[in-house]
Parts: structure tokens; C-alpha cells; sequence
């Protein structure tokens, strides 16, 4: 459960985020839907601790993330929009280092390597070193990696870019399986057809703002449009408007 | 809970197993690193001792005018070592100045009928004291001329039936009371400079790569992202660079070790002493040097945006431990208690005393050692501050 109240962000003159307010919940995915450089992977890196926001506040289970981001990073898992893994490493062993990172070890780190191999569909490659890996093949390892102590929460900041449709759908049904588990699922996305395909929450953002936020269903509705796009295209004009310039 | 040292292992593990898969790490702290200071120490060494005995034995080339007006002469002049060369022909100035030769000596006309009348006979030597080479050639020459003429003498006063020891009032013996620096005084005041060399260039690489290197490779957030305190994650970097860094210096020394076999000592009448306790002794002196440069190579590399940045930023870095040398080399000041709280200059004091064969005073070793860790310590907190900023992760 990952709830986010007024947060704000600026860099130097350029304010990044000012203002967003959403909630994502346990068992269900979350989408921030937004153009590029609308404030999307601002706003995550402040739900992931990289950055302090200037104002407002994160919870995460309950923790607040500015006074307690160690213990709000052991319960996230993260895929950043930087995914590089160690290319002389395996995929195993870049696995195995986060686990390390995150205080697994032994027996324990080893079988749950093994497992998210498994689920992810490593196992031809997990020995191998990263170099040379195709997008898809490096999407996983950063995933398993991610995910390698069990988060509850889990944030994804556009986790189909650049791949192919085979490695999309594999990712999706992998995205839905971590829903089916209970988790609460945030991703953040430009592509429309992400979030109708996944998401069961929107949450819409443009300049930094949140302009919509509701099932897919409900923003149709707001927008008394049909298709989501049209949806998306309508709440994001009206923003565009309501900005001062 | 875990240990709080447990990450910075965790950390230290990782880049060293990734650094022994990398070929441009290997070869920079296992083979350049090492090799290239005391490679470069023996050829310069060889090179300028060898020039030195060459130019002592090889005849001395000279151009002779008027050769046929001192036949006695310019027969004992060969014998001496010169040679006589054809080049001069009427005009030994212009010979002179156009480089054909670098020495010429002229007999004037008057020569045979002063010498034969006993007066001074005057000869002219011919010679552009801008050569670098002229100064030990003209000294040979001279001397070549000074043992003729004190021969003559002696035979002159001997016929007069007078002691040539006579016109000997004087007797002067020079005793040289330079120990340990002979001709190659320079080249070992850079010794020291080229030991530090190998140990900046042994961890350079990984320093490069720790921060800059996972920036440029989108590798740094997700490393920080996870639930571990980023003073951690650099201490395991640092200790990392310092290993690669410290098995490069040891190997350094070994190979100086080895070198010290194929150094022209005795030719150079320098003693020096690199042996095995030397060795062992320059080791604890360089250990604070060692954790101080790595710290400064992570601290500055950090702020670098590429791979490509750090290594211009630590170029510049490289530049700074020539200083000292420099500075010791030129000016042959007597080294003072507060020249050892100066980081590399104090252990470069400290290693030309060890190869000297003198023992270290245990009050600059410690006062070295002691300001040399209190600049890691600082270094290590402005990289700390650093790592702790925002902008650190972001690739872009």
C-alpha cells in the first residue's frame, strides 16, 4: 500500500511535481499515465527514496519514506528507469548481489534466485554473463533482482520500453501473477495500451499535476469520452488550459 | 540485524570479483601498473650511465689546423684518446659554428718558432659552450693539453738539472663526500615518484568505474535503491581500489627488486640498497599513501558525468605527485620535520632515506603516516557528502 499526499519537487526554477495526491493499493496495479516529462519517474523516485520531496508526504505500509527510507526500501521493489546490470557478472550473480544487498543470504538467497529464475524463465541464460543479453533478457534480470527479497510493493517505471510484443506479454502476465499475490503493483507508463490491458487504477498526470484518477471505467465516464484515449487526450487538454502559463 | 560492515563486504566482493573478469583492470594493476615504473626506472638509468662511460672511453673527436706545425703534439694527442678530424679545414670558427665540429683547435704559425725558443706557445680552442655536449669534451681536451705541456715541463727543468717537483708547489686531492649520491642523484630522487606512479595507476581503473562507470551504465540507482546506507557502498568501493591498488605496488616493488640486478650500480659509484628489508620497510610507508590517493581518485571520479571525464579529471590528479619529486631533485634542500606532514612529499623523504640505506626516525614516519590519513579522512568525507546528494544516481 503506497500512498502519496502532495508532493512536490523542483529543480531550480523547474518545478518537476507540484502537487500529486494518489493511492496505490495492495492487490491491484496502479498506473501513472503521462507524457514524457510530465513528472512521472520524479514522482517515483521520490516514492522510492532517490530523492527527498521539497514538500508532502509518502507512506509506505504505513512508514513514512522521509524518516524512514531504509526500512521503506526493504519493503520495495524497484525497477528504475536505469535497469544496467554488471555485464561481467551472470545473471545469477547480479541477482545474487542485490539479494546480498538486502541482507539475504545462504540457503535462503539461493532459493529464492532459483525460484524467481524459474518464474521468469532464466534458466537457459542465469549462467551467463549479462553482456550480450537482448532488452527482454536484461528486463528480467533487473526484475528478478528487484524482487529478490519478497517486496510487497512493487514500482516499475515504464517496464515495456523497448520491448518486443513475446517479452511485453510475458512481462504482463508476470505483472499480473504479483497482483494475484497480493502486491501492490505501481507502474508508470506513456503507452495507452498498458494501462488498458493492465491497470486497474489510473492515475492520470500532465506538468506535474494529477489531472484524473480513477478505474478505467470512471475516467471514460469523467471525460464523456469512449475510448480511454480520446479519455486521455481530453483530461490532458484540459490541463494544458487550466495551467497558467 | 545484520553487522554494519556487512554491505561494505558485500560491496568490496562484488568489484573485486567483477574487476579480476576485467582485462582492463588486470592489465592496468597487475602488469602496466607494476611494470611501467621500474621498466621506465632501468632504461633512463642505463641510458644516461652508459652515455657517461662512453663518452669517457670513445676518442675525442677534434679538428686540428696547422696540424704540420706540432707534429710531437698532435702524436701525443692521439695517443691520449683524439682523433683527428678532417673537417676544420682553414676556417676552424665557421667549422665550429655550422656544428660540422664541436671542437676545433688551431696551431698558429708562430707555434714551432716559440716553442722552440721556449716561450709560451699559444694554441686556440674553438668550441660553442650553448652544446650540451661540449663541457665534458672541452675538460677532456684541456687535460689532454695540461698533461703535454706539465710533461714538457718537467723534462725542461730536468735538463736544467732542476726538480721538476718545483713548479708542483701544490698537491690536490678531492675527497667526494657525497655518500650515496653519485651521477644518478637526479634519477633516484624520482625513484620514489615512480613507486607512487604504479600505485595510482594500479586501482585507477576501478576508482573510475565505482561511480562514474555505474552512472554511465545505469547501474548506480538501482544500487542504491537498495536498503543499505550509501557510506557503506562506497566504503566497499574504496576498500576494493585499495586492494587492486596495494597488490600493484607490491608487485612494483618486486619488480624493483628485480630491476636493482640489472642497474649499472657500480659503473654510477652509487650505493644503493634495494633488498628485500627495504622492501618490506617502503610497504607500511606507503600504506596511508595508498588509502589517501584512492580516496581522492573515488572522490574526484565521482563527480564526473562518463568514464570518459573521470579519466581527464585523474590525469590531472596524476600530475601531482611529480611536484615533490620535482622540487627534491632540483633543490637539494635538507629535509625538514614539517616537509614529512606534507602527504607525498613526506613519503618520498621517507623512501629516499630507506634506499639510502639510512634507518627511518620513528617521529616523521608516525607525523607522515598520521597527515597523510587525516587527508584520506577528509577526502573520505567530502566523497561521503557527495554520495549522500541527489543528483549522484541520476545517469542523465
Amino acid at each position: 500500500m503506497i500512498l502519496a499526499q502532495d508532493l512536490y519537487k523542483s529543480f531550480g526554477t523547474l518545478c518537476a511535481v507540484g502537487g500529486v495526491s494518489f493511492s496505490a493499493h495492495d492487490g491491484q496495479i496502479t498506473g501513472l499515465l503521462g507524457a514524457n516529462g510530465a513528472g512521472k519517474t520524479t514522482t517515483l523516485r521520490m516514492l522510492y527514496t532517490l530523492m527527498r520531496p521539497d514538500r508532502g508526504r509518502i507512506l509506505v505500509d504505513g512508514l513514512d519514506a522521509t524518516r524512514e527510507p531504509v526500512a521503506v526500501r526493504r519493503r520495495l521493489g524497484v525497477l528504475p528507469d536505469a535497469r544496467g546490470l554488471y555485464r561481467r557478472l551472470t545473471a545469477r550473480e547480479n541477482i545474487a548481489y542485490f539479494a546480498a544487498l538486502q541482507g539475504l543470504s545462504g540457503a535462503l538467497a539461493a532459493e529464492r534466485i532459483d525460484q524467481l529464475i524459474d518464474l521468469l524463465g532464466l534458466q537457459a541464460i542465469a549462467d551467463r554473463r549479462t553482456e550480450g543479453f537482448s532488452q527482454g533478457e536484461r528486463l528480467k534480470t533487473a526484475l528478478a533482482r528487484a524482487l529478490v527479497h519478497d517486496p510487497r510493493n512493487v514500482l516499475l517505471d515504464e517496464p515495456t520500453n523497448g520491448l518486443d510484443v513475446m517479452a511485453t506479454r510475458t512481462l504482463r502476465d508476470f505483472l499480473r501473477s504479483l497482483r494475484a499475490q497480493g502486491r501492490c503493483v505501481l507502474l508508470s507508463t506513456h503507452v495507452m495500451q498498458e494501462v488498458t490491458a493492465l491497470c486497474d487504477r489510473i492515475v492520470i498526470i500532465a506538468q506535474g499535476r494529477v489531472v484524473a484518477d480513477g478505474t478505467p471505467d470512471e475516467l471514460r465516464e469523467l471525460s464523456g469520452q469512449h475510448s480511454l484515449e480520446e479519455a486521455f487526450i481530453q483530461l490532458i487538454g484540459a490541463a494544458t488550459l487550466e495551467a497558467p502559463a | 540485524m545484520r553487522a554494519p560492515g556487512a554491505a561494505a563486504r558485500v560491496v568490496f566482493l562484488k568489484e573485486c570479483r567483477e574487476s579480476l573478469r576485467d582485462r582492463r583492470v588486470l592489465l592496468n594493476a597487475l602488469l602496466i601498473g607494476p611494470l611501467l615504473g621500474p621498466l621506465l626506472f632501468v632504461v633512463l638509468l642505463r641510458l644516461t650511465v652508459s652515455r657517461q662511460l662512453e663518452q669517457a672511453v670513445r676518442p675525442l673527436p677534434v679538428a686540428i689546423v696547422g696540424a704540420a706545425r706540432a707534429p710531437n703534439l698532435v702524436a701525443d694527442l692521439q695517443q691520449q684518446g683524439l682523433q683527428v678530424l678532417d673537417g676544420g679545414g682553414a676556417d676552424p670558427q665557421q667549422a665550429v659554428r655550422s656544428q660540422r665540429v664541436a671542437l676545433a683547435l688551431r696551431i698558429p704559425a708562430s707555434y714551432s718558432a716559440d716553442w722552440r725558443a721556449g716561450r709560451p706557445a699559444q694554441l686556440e680552442i674553438f668550441y660553442d659552450s650553448s652544446r650540451r655536449d661540449t663541457g665534458p669534451a672541452l675538460q677532456r681536451l684541456r687535460a689532454m693539453l695540461d698533461s703535454y705541456a706539465q710533461r714538457t715541463a718537467a723534462m725542461r727543468l730536468m735538463v736544467r738539472g732542476l726538480a721538476p717537483t718545483l713548479t708542483t708547489p701544490l698537491l690536490l686531492a678531492g675527497r667526494d663526500q657525497a655518500t650515496a649520491r653519485g651521477r644518478g642523484a637526479l634519477l633516484f630522487a624520482m625513484l620514489p615518484y615512480f613507486l607512487i606512479m604504479s600505485s595510482l595507476v594500479g586501482g585507477m581503473w576501478l576508482a573510475i568505474d565505482s561511480t562514474a562507470g555505474e552512472r554511465e551504465r545505469a547501474s548506480l540507482e538501482p544500487l542504491l535503491i537498495n536498503p543499505v546506507p550509501r557510506d557503506r557502498i562506497l566504503l566497499g568501493k574504496v576498500l576494493a581500489t585499495c586492494a587492486f591498488n596495494f597488490a600493484s605496488l607490491t608487485l612494483a616493488l618486486l619488480a624493483f627488486l628485480v630491476a636493482g640486478y640489472f642497474l649499472p650500480a657500480a659503473q654510477m659509484g652509487v650505493s644503493f640498497s634495494f633488498g628485500p628489508g627495504v622492501i618490506g620497510s617502503i610497504l607500511p610507508v606507503m600504506m596511508p599513501l595508498v588509502l589517501l590517493i584512492v580516496v581522492a581518485q573515488i572522490l574526484v571520479t565521482a563527480f564526473a558525468r562518463s568514464t570518459r571525464e573521470a579519466q581527464t579529471y585523474l590525469g590531472l590528479l596524476q600530475l601531482l605527485p611529480i611536484i615533490p619529486s620535482v622540487v627534491l631533485s632540483l633543490l637539494p634542500i635538507h629535509s625538514r620535520l614539517w616537509m614529512y606532514a606534507v602527504p607525498l612529499l613526506g613519503q618520498q623523504l621517507s623512501i629516499m632515506q630507506l634506499l639510502r640505506g639510512e634507518a627511518l626516525a620513528p617521529g616523521p614516519t608516525v607525523l607522515s603516516a598520521l597527515a597523510t590519513l587525516l587527508l584520506a579522512a577528509a577526502a573520505f568525507w567530502a566523497a561521503r557528502r557527495n554520495y549522500e546528494t541527489e543528483r549522484l544516481a541520476i545517469s542523465v
